[in-house]
């Protein structure tokens, strides 16, 4: 019989060389990058719909954006509790989603939630027709005034374009003139309307151009608006606020030309309002959204070829093995404590859905109330086992009052409270109390905060794109992890802690 | 003093650290299926008795809850005792009574406690809160010792206990477990009990530890632990060395107490005893496991012929590499079982492995 150290270093390099060598075939021979390379901006756009009803039905119509200047629509996904809801497509291809209801008696907030991104560089509009601009109806001291300003500025412009620019600038003035100064008054400072007015009493093609300005991580974005002038021979896009012509990288275009973005009948105090996350994704993935079938159907090793749920599936629990080695490491060559073996893999699993530092918040607000109340129960002289089933329920009902107040606040992320593992924060807190009682604050210190390291360390492990990238695109690589984790099953030599645990032996004399 | 050592010098005294202690010698020499009897303290007791080793007095026993009503019955007359979890680690769950006063017990710490806490911690015990892998467990209720007045002030609210490591029926390391205020009465050294080393040659102390760091007194009684001498040392080590045929393994863990009028008794084995037992020697147990290997295995070791010096062995070039022994030099491989199953019989090969180790296993003069 083979000893067991050289079986396992056989098995181990096997396993090891297995992985390698097919991740090896896959990215020379079937040409799938070893690199997550090129990352593409991925935009999540939420919009708000807010309103307080009124008596009778509700009826609300949101206008949705469409794939203009180069920026594409991923996915997108409507919240309509309680509401009928549909989409009408015209013809004109403006869709529109509409939620109706019978009778509302509370505030409701209804949710429209897309991905995009830029697909292309280029910033083309599609071609419009200019209509002929309708001059508007002012009052005879509006009109004079109006008259006034249009005559100067056209005297100090030599086309469109510039007189555009000209009138933009004069609005940003710190000192403007008696004429401006009096329009934006009779306009109730509505700057844009007296823009667009100023533009057709000099008879130059002009809308509005809604849409959002794209700022990470921004809860509570409006909509902000641009000018689109023609010019004679094409449209041009101009900025009011800054005076400066062209569309802004950050600018994603919700609607191109006037009327309402927002309709709503049976309520009031309506407000529509944003939140924006952004994400960087491999190219890759990004193109795997939109054309995954043919793309990669053509690979048979890959988990490509299962439905895009199993995918989805497949993607976190490829990552799992990344997070056992982190487990492995920190145990056997560095010795951190840890309380229970694997339970720093699931609480990583649960940071991936929350981000790091709201489940961090998250898993230290639960398992510190839930040890408060904990230490109550230890009062009352329970079964252990009811006791534990006990702390279950309390947890639940931790996490739906978290989740309750910070959706009253507004405060989204919380909501992703969800994704921890109820029973495992459960008999944390429970394994926690009972330390606490018998081996003192200090000791749940030491093995709360080894958890929490390895768990850290685990996310940044699972979250990192490279990692990402290779556990998804490589599966086989889990072999060559394999054949890593059992080699380290035989190590013998000395832990990182016990270099520090020892330390007296070694220095005395 | 720098605040971590180098893993050649650790090598070099041969510690034993705590992967090479799982893989090197409780995974080879320990076989799980003997576990059983170390790990469930009934069974210790009882394989025990009937070998003839001495134990502390057994009240009673709890198995389900619905006894836990009885259990005032049970210990109406008793003014001491300890419950105790039968398959409980690390000395866990552990909840020591040394008096009442009216209805009320008193804990090692002086804390009073009424019958529900009591009932409570049976409770816990039965659910298989302290127990290894959480199984359900019984609780078993042990008349409290009467130790050894000598050791009375080196140990706080609680017992003092003395951890044997023997490995192959050879007493290998030694160390007295001292309560404090801090371990609230319990001999465990993770919750900040005292550790002593122990000579196994003269049963005197070499030196203590508490949190893993070196302490000349007690933190609470203030006694110098320097003037300790165990009594009854060598029927103490013989106890241990039975123990090592009783449970059938080969790297174990002896807890010993010294009782005032029964001298030493067995408290219970440990088949994972832990590292720290090191520190309190000032000395790794690597080495010595070798050399108690080759005392356990090769009889001709008597005449003193292949050994010159015992301080020779830690420089001793064969064992300068201690990784080459979890390779598994020709020794280990030996019939270490059937070995094992003749020591509890007090013969000859037992009191010659003690008289080795006794020989081998010290750095005081006799």
């Amino acid at each position: 019989m083979i000893n067991s150290r050289i079986q396992i270093g056989l098995i181990s390099g096997l396993l090891i060389a297995l992985g390698v060598g097919l991740t090896l075939y896959k990215a020379v021979n079937l040409n799938l990058p070893l690199l997550p390379g090129e990352y593409r901006e991925v935009w999540t756009v939420e919009s708000k719909t807010s309103f307080t009803p009124t008596d009778g039905p509700v009826n609300v119509a949101l206008r949705l954006p469409t794939s203009l200047a180069g920026w594409t629509i991923l996915d997108e996904h409507f919240v309509s509790s309680g509401f009928g809801f549909s989409i009408i497509e015209e013809p004109a291809t403006v869709s529109t989603a509409r939620w109706t209801r019978q009778s509302l008696g509370h505030p409701t907030t209804l949710y429209y939630k897309m991905q995009v991104y830029r697909a292309r560089a280029d910033r083309q509009l599609p071609p419009l027709e200019p209509g002929v601009p309708v001059k508007p109806l002012l009052e005879a001291d509006q009109q004079a005034a109006m008259d006034r300003v249009v005559q100067r500025i056209q005297q100090q412009s030599s086309d469109r374009e510039s007189f555009t620019l000209l009138l933009l600038q004069q609005l940003l003035r710190e000192s403007q003139d008696q004429d401006i100064l009096f329009l934006l008054n009779s306009y109730n400072d509505d700057s844009l309307a007296m823009i667009l007015h100023s533009l057709a009493s000099a008879g130059i093609p002009a809308h509005e151009l809604r849409g959002i300005e794209l700022e990470d991580g921004r809860r509570r974005q409006t909509l902000s608006s641009l000018i689109e002038v023609h010019s004679g021979e094409k449209w041009i896009i101009a900025n009011p606020t800054t005076a400066r012509l062209g569309l802004p990288d950050n600018f994603f275009i919700w609607q191109r030309g006037d009327g309402a973005i927002l309709n709503l009948s049976g309520g009031r105090n309506s407000s529509l309002e944003f939140a924006l996350v952004s994400n960087s994704l491999p190219a890759k993935a990004v193109l795997g959204m939109e054309q995954r079938a043919e793309e990669f159907a053509l690979l048979d090793f890959s988990i490509y070829t299962l439905p895009v749920e199993q995918q989805g599936i497949f993607k976190g629990l490829l990552l799992i093995p990344v997070a056992a080695l982190v487990v492995v490491i920190m145990r056997l060559l560095v010795g951190v404590k840890t309380s229970g073996t694997f339970m720093p893999i699931l609480i990583a699993l649960a940071f991936i859905q929350t981000t790091l530092l709201v489940g961090l918040i998250i898993f230290l607000g639960l398992i510190g109330s839930g040890l408060w109340i904990r230490s109550y129960l230890s009062r009352l002289n329970l079964l252990l086992v009811a006791r534990v089933a006990t702390v279950i329920i309390v947890v639940i009902l931790l996490m739906a009052a978290l989740a309750v107040a910070s959706y009253k606040l507004g405060l989204d992320q919380i909501l992703t409270v969800t994704f921890f593992p109820t029973v495992i924060v459960a008999w944390t807190i429970e394994r926690m109390s009972i330390l606490w009682e018998e081996e003192g604050g200090h000791e749940v210190l030491i093995q709360g905060s080894g958890s929490l390291l390895v768990a850290v360390l685990a996310y940044l492990a699972m979250s990192n794109n490279l990692v990402e990238h290779l556990t998804f695109n490589f599966p086989e690589l889990s072999l060559s992890l394999l054949g890593v984790i059992l080699l380290l099953g035989k190590y013998t030599g000395y832990r990182l802690s016990e270099l520090y645990r020892f330390r007296d032996l070694a220095n005395k004399e | 003093m720098s605040l971590l050592v180098s893993p050649l010098k650790l090598r070099e005294l041969g510690i034993l650290g705590m992967n090479n202690r799982n893989i090197g010698f409780i995974g080879r020499y320990n076989q799980r299926k003997n576990y059983g009897l170390a790990d469930n303290k009934l069974k210790t007791k009882s394989a025990a008795i009937a070998r003839g080793i001495p134990v502390p007095e057994l009240i009673g026993t709890v198995d389900y809850q619905f006894q836990i009503r009885s259990l005032s019955e049970l210990l109406q007359d008793r003014e001491a005792f300890v419950i105790k979890p039968s398959q409980g680690s690390g000395g866990k769950g552990i909840l020591v009574i040394v008096g009442r006063d009216g209805d009320k017990f008193i804990k090692s710490s002086g804390v009073l406690i009424d019958e529900r806490e009591v009932r409570r911690h049976s409770s816990n015990i039965l659910a298989g809160l302290h127990s290894l892998g959480g199984r359900n467990d019984s609780a078993m209720i042990e008349a409290l010792i009467d130790f050894d007045p000598i050791l009375k002030d080196y140990s706080y609210e609680g017992v003092p206990d003395i951890r044997v490591i023997v490995f192959r029926g050879v007493p290998v390391m030694a160390m007295m477990r001292c309560a404090t205020h801090s371990s609230d009465g319990k001999a465990n050294l993770h919750q900040g009990a005292v550790g002593v080393g122990i000579d196994i040659g003269t049963g005197k102390s070499i030196c203590a530890v508490q949190h893993n760091r070196i302490v000349s007194q007690h933190p609470d009684t203030h006694i110098n632990f320097d003037t300790l001498t165990i009594p009854h040392w060598q029927q103490l080590l013989e106890l241990a060395s039975g123990c090592a045929g009783m449970a059938g393994l080969d790297y174990l863990g002896v807890d010993i107490v010294l009782d005032r009028l029964r001298g030493p008794m067995l408290l219970e084995l440990n088949a994972r005893p832990g590292l720290a037992i090191q520190v309190a020697n000032q000395a790794g147990l690597e080495h010595r496991l070798l050399i108690a290997a080759k005392i356990a295995t090769d009889s001709s070791l008597a005449d003193g012929s292949s050994f010159a010096e015992g301080s020779s062995f830690a420089e001793g070039s064969a064992l300068a590499d201690g990784s080459s022994f979890a390779e598994g030099s020709s020794f280990a491989e030996g019939s270490a079982l059937a070995d094992g199953s003749s020591f509890a019989d007090g013969s000859d090969n037992a009191s010659q492995k003690i008289a080795l180790a006794r020989r081998y296993f010290t750095t005081q003069a006799t």
